[in-house]
């Protein structure tokens, strides 16, 4: 248990110290949001009625550009096969690595998702829903994720093609995801999108640390 | 039983046996299918002639499912037992199957639009075919990725793997979610509920669509298998030449 958290400290502060990754994250998100009403026009209904939409649509091609970091530079330093080695299961060191990976990730897009909410004059009905589904979902992406950045590691062009890999597997959350929130707004209960969420999440934490662990065994052998 | 045929060689000897068959089992079934399809069967009350782009669309949406489960079971054996052939079986299903996609979300769309008033609407049948054609294009992506041959064919087996999750989710969408692409009329508990006249014909396509798929599999396998060997052999010169 103790290694588990030494993994996850050990790939924060690499964040932290190293480039500013989750900045550049974050400032994509904000960016991309913001180049809609450029693209659709600024009347505030439209953009009130996509708003959950261009949120969590620009919230996953954001975290898509840090997976492919999840596993890259150990992978090419070496101590990614050390990691291999170690005694505890590499299924754990995934998780761990995922976890770090959500908290770099996943929840600064969350913190920055309300502030885009208003300036995409999205209903404040929506706002906690926008929240919490994004809390319920974003762990899906990096876990499922980490399946796809475990199996490009050492491939030519890893970055498009993990994109390719990946993102069809995101729809399923995405889809959950914007109706939850549109639910809410539309005056509806959201309970049935959330469970459905909450289920993509615990069924990824189940299988994708034992998928993304194989590919990872894979690539270092 | 199943590495008796890990030798390719054995291998090989079967399919000169069986791919003949299987050529003039498609030229057969797709000539009477086709024929029973445009000509002998009747018009739907409801969709006029359209109906019989069911006979094209129906086969190749079972085909893709059905060699997207077949990749699935290679990549499985291949990873599990290290069954060179399973893995190459694999490879060349994939671009059969991502046609098979393709051919069922086209026939599909052009359906639509007289029917549906539409070339695609986004309900869950569609989307996921949709899906399941990314997850081929994606494999033989992946599978092309890497120099060494081995890596890419290890990590495209464990991607098939995670994709199933969609195969159960395209079958049963028709029954999960309220679509407006209509439910199974077939394969159900219950029996067929469609007529004959219509059955025949799309049962002959059908076994028409996977005879078909089994011999351009077999085309496919030996032409892997002669690409290895051609490999080998060029490693051979090179290794031959660097030693001179």
């Amino acid at each position: 248990m103790c290694d588990f958290i030494n993994i996850i400290r050990r790939d924060l502060l690499l964040a932290l110290h190293q480039g500013m990754d989750w900045v550049m994250v974050v400032m994509f998100f904000i960016i991309a949001v913001v180049l809609f009403p450029f693209g659709v026009g600024p009347e505030p209904n439209i953009l009130a009625r996509i708003a959950a939409g261009i949120i969590w649509v620009a919230a996953l091609l954001a975290s898509m550009l840090s997976l492919e970091r999840l596993f890259q530079t150990d992978y090419e330093d070496g101590s990614l096969e050390l990691l291999v080695l170690s005694p505890m299961a590499l299924e754990w060191i995934v998780l761990a690595k995922v976890i770090a990976h959500w908290l770099t990730t996943g929840l600064p897009l969350i913190l920055a998702a309300p502030l885009l909410a208003v300036l995409l004059n999205m209903n404040t009905d929506g706002f906690l829903m926008l929240i919490a589904a994004l809390a319920l979902g974003t762990p899906s992406l990096s876990l499922i994720g980490a399946v796809g950045a475990a199996l490009v590691l050492g491939s030519r062009r890893g970055g498009v093609l993990l994109s390719l890999l990946i993102l069809p597997l995101f729809i399923p959350v995405l889809i959950f995801g914007v109706g939850a929130v549109d639910a809410v707004i539309g005056g509806f209960e959201a309970r049935a999108h959330m469970l459905i969420l909450g289920g993509l999440m615990l069924g990824s934490l189940a299988l994708c640390p034992w998928a993304a662990a194989a590919a990872v065994r894979q690539a270092v052998e | 039983m199943l590495h008796r045929f890990a030798n390719p060689t054995r291998f090989l000897r079967l399919a000169d046996i069986i791919q003949p068959w299987m050529a003039w089992a498609t030229v057969l079934l797709m000539g009477a299918g086709l024929y029973m399809g445009l000509v002998v069967a009747p018009a739907d009350y409801q969709q006029g002639e359209s109906v019989r782009i069911m006979y094209v669309h129906v086969p190749s949406s079972w085909m893709a499912l059905f060699c997207y489960t077949g990749m699935a079971i290679s990549a499985a054996v291949g990873l599990i037992w290290k069954h060179p052939l399973a893995d190459l079986i694999a490879k060349s299903t994939a671009p059969i199957g991502a046609s098979f996609a393709f051919l069922s979300l086209l026939t599909g769309s052009l359906w639509g639009k007289p029917m549906w008033g539409t070339y695609w609407v986004w309900d869950a049948r569609l989307t996921s075919m949709l899906v399941l054609l990314f997850l081929y294009l994606g494999y033989m992506a992946l599978i092309e990725a890497f120099d060494d041959p081995t890596r890419g064919t290890r990590a495209s087996s464990i991607l098939v793997l995670v994709g199933v999750v969609n195969v159960p989710i395209i079958k049963f969408s028709v029954d999960w979610w309220n679509t407006l692409h209509q439910p199974s009329s077939v394969l159900k508990m219950s029996g067929p509920s469609i007529d004959a006249s219509m059955l025949w014909p799309l049962l002959l396509m059908a076994l028409a669509f996977t005879t078909y798929y089994l011999w351009v599999m077999l085309i496919r396998v030996r032409a892997e298998v002669a690409a290895n060997r051609i490999r080998n052999l060029r490693f051979r010169q090179a290794r031959g030449q660097g030693e001179d």
